[in-house]
């Protein structure tokens, strides 16, 4: 007989779906079947029970080989690689609850370490922009059942939030949104005819890196001021009539996404677009929202800016918390090859850096936490498998519109294998002795 | 050899995504994210059939992918690497003190180069980072 596990969080995107059902075999240690997840959710769960999964820490030899270790000896390894370094980098935590991304903070101020997320390579130039000049936003249950105009600025929901789209941006049928996808206007930007765009009312082909002319002439638009016959790359009657249909609107929301925060003018873009939205709300209602990728990158900045004030790019070197983007963000503190020592949890920046921040990473000692072979873990000098967070182990994680929901757990791990947080337990502990610390 | 010049994005897939969550050492990854999609009017310029390996160089670096025809285009003069090793091969790393490297807009270089071949994601990494003695 098997069971079925309702109300399942997803621990992929930011979308947080929560009305994942699995089917598990009734030991509780096999998934059989993963109902309402999107393709890539649905491997997510999947794949936890791959047979050729690493289940063991393992420790990389002077030939290249692997040679299997205990929790015990690794923990031992990554408190003395953290307690002897003088910069260390503790990178990642995305992929992990926020129970163990608070215990990582706690190592991190013993250690003295650079704490970064992934927030570094996605969605960090709109923290920036956001401490700039604010952000108005909203939740997505209230996008669900008011929004009537609906932009997606360089981001590609169709791929990247596979049901973002039919759960709460443009298909659901809400409140004040009976009709569904036929009470929204849908606007996408982007360079590319993207699966979204093929969907929009209105597509702008804007041409890449120039989203910040774009969503100047728009403002200008809404004004009815003059604009130059095209602004970059779309001509001009096409801008004054998407500031027509936005305007029109009851309920307007833009989800912004990479094209924007790592094309040229990153933070500047996000500045402008979060103008833009304050520009709309002199004629109806806006907000505006970052479409976040890891499914708790958002949680990770909650934790760090409650613990340390900031949400990342955190440099705790000093004995307290400063914060300085480009300087001691990841990867400028990689390419300038500041760091002798690397803690990476819940994310893979062997595969998302830029190769010569990875060059620098591969040379120093660096621990990889990660219950996948990745890149990272190609390159590191201590893999430690550990459960699959949000299928193996539960703990609270933060959607995109910054609502906290707690994660489910919905099979036991293999045999011996720890969760992140029992790990950074036995780090932290040793750590502290070594350290000195009560 | 002909060679073009084309402007380098790179981004999501849903291939990508699944190929991460199903095992980032397996050839799978490879065919998802080892690729470039280009528009079929630069695939003419460059007198490329489709699905040839080419090299791609910017000022950064170099790497083999294979060029397939654009799949959410047209989208002439820009092209598109899934996020991955593969694109961090060749994008601008720059931060300009934002934190943020440029991983949309690197002007590139493509050539055809079909006797070379798509290395593996982890196989990929380690190479660059430890030269062929990995």
């Amino acid at each position: 007989m098997s069971k079925k596990i309702t109300d399942v969080i997803c621990p992929f995107c930011g979308t947080l779906c929560d009305d994942i059902e699995v089917l598990v075999s009734d030991d509780g240690k096999k998934i059989l079947e993963v109902y309402n997840a999107c393709v890539i959710g649905t491997e997510k769960f999947m794949h936890s029970g791959a047979k050729d999964r690493i289940t063991r820490p393992r420790m990389r030899q002077a030939d290249g080989s692997w040679k299997e270790v205990s929790y015990d000896e690794a923990a031992d390894y990554a408190a003395q690689v953290l307690a002897k370094a003088k910069k260390p980098l503790m990178y990642g935590w995305s992929s992990t609850n926020c129970e163990a991304q608070s215990m990582g903070n706690e190592i991190a101020e013993v250690a003295r370490a650079c704490v970064d997320n992934t927030a570094a390579v996605c969605h960090g130039t709109t923290l920036i922009a956001v401490q700039d000049i604010g952000l108005p936003s909203c939740t997505l249950g209230e996008i669900k059942n008011r929004a009537d105009r609906v932009i997606f600025w360089g981001c590609n929901p169709a791929h990247a939030h596979p049901r973002h789209m039919s759960r709460y941006s443009i298909f659901p049928r809400g409140f004040f949104t009976v009709k569904g996808q036929m009470s929204r206007k849908l606007v996408v930007v982007d360079p590319r005819v993207t699966d979204t765009a093929r969907m929009a009312d209105v597509h702008l082909q804007v041409a890449q890196g120039q989203d910040y002319e774009l969503l100047c002439a728009l403002r200008v638009a809404l004004k009815k001021e003059w604009l130059p016959d095209t602004v970059a790359g779309v001509p001009k009657e096409k801008i004054y009539e998407v500031a027509e249909i936005l305007k029109s609107g009851r309920f307007g929301i833009i989800f912004f996404g990479m094209g924007v925060t790592q094309s040229l003018g990153k933070n500047h873009n996000i500045d402008e677009a979060i103008a833009l939205t304050k520009d709309l709300n002199e004629y109806t209602k806006y907000s505006i929202m970052p479409m976040r990728g890891h499914y708790n990158v958002t949680g990770s900045g909650e934790v760090l800016a409650w613990q340390f004030g900031f949400p990342y790019s955190v440099d705790l070197t000093r004995g307290f918390p400063r914060y300085n983007p480009g300087d001691s963000s990841s990867i400028d503190l990689l390419n300038r090859g500041e760091i002798d020592a690397a803690f990476v949890i819940g994310s893979d920046p062997g595969a998302h850096f830029p190769i010569s921040a990875v060059k620098h990473l591969a040379h120093v000692p660096l621990v990889c936490v990660d219950p996948h072979i990745t890149p990272t873990s190609g390159v590191s000098k201590l893999h430690v498998p550990v459960a699959f967070n949000g299928v193996e182990t539960g703990g609270s994680c933060y959607r995109m519109d910054n609502v906290p929901i707690d994660g489910r757990k919905v099979v036991d791990a293999p045999e011996g294998m720890l969760s992140d947080e029992e790990f950074l337990v036995m780090v932290r502990d040793r750590l502290k002795k070594i350290k000195g610390v009560a | 050899m002909v060679s073009i010049t084309v402007n380098l994005i790179s981004g999501r897939t849903i291939q990508q995504g699944v190929a991460i969550e199903s095992g980032k050492e397996k050839p799978s990854y490879r065919e998802a994210a080892g690729i470039i999609e280009m528009d079929p009017s630069d695939l003419k310029k460059l007198g490329a059939w489709k699905n040839t390996n080419v090299r791609v160089s910017s000022d950064y670096g170099s790497v083999i992918v294979k060029a397939i025809e654009a799949t959410q285009g047209p989208h002439p003069g820009l092209a598109f690497i899934p996020m991955g090793p593969w694109a961090n091969q060749i994008v601008n790393p720059n931060t300009y003190s934002t934190g943020m490297p440029t991983f949309k807009g690197t002007p590139v270089k493509v050539e055809v180069s079909p006797n070379e071949k798509v290395l593996l994601g982890v196989e990929l990494v380690q190479k660059s980072c430890f030269g062929d003695s990995s």
